[in-house]
């Protein structure tokens, strides 16, 4: 046998003894993939262990060869050069066996791809909307349909610029954590409402970019409860860092005592947009929502952060007529990152905030807007 | 480099009337002059984007925001790569392409010399734009090299400018591509046939075909985004009867084969290297042609594996995933053959080679990293975290960086007549192979763990392997100022080097010319036995 004959040999010999290796079981590693909480997720898993076994195995092999040759043919141990530079037959084998290999790889795939993209039978249909920079969630059919919902970062920004210890779940923690049953198939409709973002739970395997103007689906089914955390996963403006998604996967009863109490939280905070509320309560109400809303771009000074984010202490808009304002609330401007908030906020948090802004810092204007403005207002 | 100082007194014997100084660099049309002031320019950026990197990597140092705000931050990864790629890894080959094309082929310079000195002069004032957009009003754009639409459409100024800037360098490397394969296929010295070019000369070729074939679309990419922005188009607007998602399959179909306009001049400078220090010809000359023009081909089939989370259907995501398992079949090819070039060799490592083998271990490593995403549902997990970013620095940096390094201490002798210092030179290769995997390798973890890619701040899980990370970069960045040193070292005081210094070097421009290389070369046609 030629010597590349022999390389060759060899080389496929470890890949071999790789094919009939399993892989190993699942462990929470700071170094490895999150443990799956899905079969979906668990599926993915056992492919990337298995196509790391194979690949290991080759580059061990490709480079023992390598690394032979450094030790051994070395001009310094006076090792003379052969002068062989091609051999047909082994060039057709490494050309072919890979090839071989690559089939091998891509059946099990395969069929984990079309299991991914199957979204029909759903028993929950829920609606994420990226916005910059948090989710809406809407539930649109199944248990729990018509609950609607916004989920924001919770970690205070006094973790986050250092002024104030950091927390357990830092970064991955929100105000309303998406709650979902165990064990039944969710088909997760994402869009988005300024730009793309995308929505991402690891330990479902579940990834999907959320793309202004479009619908697209995924689905996952959880098999264990538990709360999951991860992060937006497309590059969306300033705070992409800052907008996780929080899954809390609970039991069937559990889902429905859930369901109970959100329908009874949504009945008895129903804000009233035909009442006539004080200046004070709208101020009240409006620092609440700014700090929820404004503050990661405008800053709790008011000063925002000229000139992408302009400031509204003594903004010309702010103090200026406030139909103007509450317009520019509700459509947003184009072409900035000032984004509408007509579908995010109601009229009497509109009102509240608008309220606020022109009543805050050094802003004086007196005027309480009330709700039904802006109700007259919306298109 | 070396014409500063060699062949300034040749420059005025050769062009009557000639200019001295700045001049000179200004109007020259020779290709090493051009060469030179490519391999330079490509220098600057080079240190200016790792400037950059030195700047996110200390703000992920800890979590927590310390340095910049979110908003700068972008701007950096966005700059960071910009110039990294257009500014300085494709400047740098085509650096070498011009310095060493003539010579390899026995021509007397480039087909075109005055559009060889356009092409150039265009790169500083596109990298002037770029720069320049940090200090418009909002700043640098904030939305990464990819410059993914609707984000495009909210930014300030510096959007603009930066479109404008790709349009330059575009016209740049357009003209480039021209300039060499019209002077590869026109100005072969007698005998030299296109199956006895080096490899080098093959895989920019192709490679020029590819930015012929590629550029013109990014052009297109981001003058619809130009118009969307002021014009009142909506090629990317939803409301108006576009599509986000359009963009990316048209930036991708240039961004896929630009991953290949990168890395085939890389594997021409190792497929030249590897056996001048193996002594001993390089093994399936013909079937690296064949692999390097299969992976071309392929390469513009595959786009949309960058997109497998946009949605598509199942059928698409199956055939751009078998396509781009397919590319593995030539790049391995690739492999194997300059592992069978080196083996039965009489190898030494000076620091070409060692920068070579480096390149071979990481690069390969990062084509596996590349199959694994290369895998629909394995890939929805890993798409847009940090495992794709340690993914495509082995591919830049282990690939790219490491072979252009390679390119230049092995041509260094023949450029400036010197040789630069072994003992600093191994220095250089072991730091660099070192803190490039203390950076890298870790952000395989980071990755599969979860955390997503361009963010400021990241949860406190992944705080241990950002801060090995970060020393990584620090040191890496410190290691390339010994690079530059070495450099100054071997231009100003290194020992003459012989004729041909390396003794496993052939190709003409080693046998035919001597050490330094003339001003002027191959004025009249070498014949080629």
């Amino acid at each position: 046998m030629t010597a590349p004959g022999l390389l060759t040999a060899l080389l496929y010999g470890c890949v071999l003894a790789a094919a009939v290796s399993s892989g190993n079981a699942e462990a929470a590693a700071p170094w490895n993939l999150q443990p799956a909480a899905s079969r979906l997720a668990a599926d993915i898993h056992d492919l990337h262990e298995w196509v790391m076994i194979l690949v290991t195995v080759i580059f061990v092999g490709v480079f023992g060869f390598m690394f032979w040759a450094v030790y051994a043919h070395r001009k310094s141990v006076g090792h003379k050069a052969a002068h062989f530079h091609e051999n047909t037959t082994v060039e057709i084998i490494w050309t072919v066996i890979p090839l071989i290999i690559l089939v091998v790889i891509a059946w099990p795939v395969t069929k984990t791809v079309i299991a991914q993209k199957d979204t029909s039978n759903a028993d929950i249909t829920i609606k994420v909307t990226g916005y910059q920079w948090k989710w809406g969630y809407d539930y649109i059919k199944g248990e729990g349909e018509g609950i609607s919902f916004i989920s924001t970062l919770s970690t205070p920004r006094d973790q986050i610029e250092g002024r104030a210890p950091k927390g357990e779940h830092y970064l991955l923690e929100v105000d309303n954590e998406l709650v979902v049953p165990i064990g039944k198939k969710v088909r997760v409709l994402t869009t988005a409402a300024d730009v793309i973002h995308s929505w991402w739970v690891p330990v479902f395997g579940a990834k999907q970019d959320a793309i202004p103007g479009f619908i697209r689906d995924i689905w996952f089914k959880a098999d264990k409860t538990g709360t999951f955390r991860s992060q937006c996963a497309e590059l969306c403006g300033k705070d992409h860092g800052f907008m996780p998604v929080v899954v809390r996967v609970v039991s069937a009863e559990d889902y429905t005592k859930w369901v109970a109490e959100q329908k009874k939280l949504a009945a008895a905070s129903a804000d009233d947009p035909n009442k006539s509320y004080t200046l004070d309560e709208l101020k009240a109400r409006g620092e609440k929502v700014y700090a929820a809303n404004c503050v990661a771009c405008h800053q709790a000074t008011g000063k925002g952060a000229p000139p992408a984010f302009p400031p509204l202490d003594g903004s010309k808009v702010v103090n200026g007529p406030k139909n103007d304002q509450i317009a520019l609330e509700l459509n947003g401007k184009p072409g900035t990152a000032m984004a509408a908030f007509d579908k995010q906020l109601n009229d009497v948090e509109l009102a509240a905030v608008i309220t606020f802004t022109r009543n805050a810092w050094g802003n004086k204007t007196g005027e309480a807007i009330q709700p039904s403005e802006v109700k007259a207002l919306r298109k | 480099m070396s014409a500063v100082i060699d062949s300034h007194g040749q420059a005025h014997d050769h062009h009557g009337g000639g200019y001295g100084g700045i001049m000179r660099w200004i109007t020259t049309t020779n290709h090493k002059d051009i060469g030179t002031l490519y391999l330079w320019f490509s220098f600057i950026m080079f240190m200016t984007g790792g400037a950059m990197a030195m700047v996110i990597r200390a703000e992920l140092f800890e979590p927590g925001l310390q340095f910049v705000n979110p908003d700068f931050f972008n701007q950096l990864t966005t700059m960071h790569g910009l110039i990294m790629v257009f500014g300085a890894i494709m400047p740098a080959f085509v650096g070498f392409a011009n310095w060493q094309i003539p010579m390899m082929i026995g021509a007397p310079d480039m087909a075109f010399a005055r559009m060889n000195n356009w092409s150039f002069w265009l790169l500083p004032f596109a990298a002037s734009m770029l720069m320049l957009s940090f200090f418009m009003p909002g700043g640098a754009p904030g939305v990464g090299w990819t410059l993914y639409a609707p984000l495009t459409v909210q930014m300030g100024m510096g959007m603009d400018l930066t479109i404008f800037a790709i349009h330059l360098l575009g016209m740049s490397s357009i003209m480039g591509s021209i300039n060499i394969i019209t002077t590869i296929l026109n100005m072969r010295a007698p005998g030299m046939t296109l199956m006895r070019m080096p490899l080098f000369c093959w895989t920019w070729l192709i490679t020029a075909y590819m930015l012929l074939a590629a550029m013109p679309v990014f052009a297109g990419a981001v003058t619809m985004t130009l118009t969307d922005r002021h014009f009142g188009t909506s090629f990317f607007n939803a409301a108006g009867g576009g599509d986000p998602v359009l963009y990316q399959h048209i930036f991708w179909f240039f961004g896929h084969p630009e991953v290949y306009i990168i890395a085939l001049p890389a594997f021409g400078v190792i497929s030249q290297v590897i056996p001048a220090f193996s002594r001993k010809p390089l093994f399936g000359y013909a079937s690296m042609v064949y692999a390097t023009s299969a992976i071309a081909i392929l390469s513009f089939m595959v786009w949309a594996h960058h997109m497998y989370t946009v949605g598509m259907p199942v059928t698409g995501q199956l055939f751009f995933m078998y396509a781009t398992m397919l590319i593995a079949a030539p790049t391995g090819v690739k492999v194997f053959n300059w592992v069978a070039t080196m083996w039965r060799g009489s190898l030494s490592f000076e620091t070409p080679m060692l920068f070579a083998c480096g390149f071979l271990f990481l690069f390969t490593l990062g084509g596996f990293t590349g199959l694994v995403l290369a895998l629909v549902p394995v890939d929805i997990q890993l798409q847009d975290t940090y495992y794709v970013v340690a993914h495509f620095h082995y591919v830049m940096v282990a690939g790219a960086l490491f072979s252009a390094f390679a390119g230049i201490y092995f041509w260094l002798p023949k450029w400036t007549g010197r040789m630069y210092d072994e003992t600093l030179g191994k220095w250089h290769f072991w730091l660099s192979m070192i803190f490039f995997n203390m950076i890298f390798f870790v952000q395989h973890f980071l990755g599969l763990a979860g955390m997503p890619r361009r963010i400021p701040d990241y949860p406190l899980m992944f705080e241990t392997w950002n801060k090995i990370s970060s020393i990584g970069a620090f040191g890496f960045g410190l290691t390339q100022l010994l690079f530059l040193y070495i450099v100054l070292k071997a231009i100003r005081s290194g020992e003459k080097a012989p004729q041909r210094p390396w003794e496993g070097a052939d190709s003409i421009d080693w046998t035919m010319i001597p050490t330094p290389a003339p001003y002027h070369t191959f004025e009249t046609p070498p014949v080629i036995k």
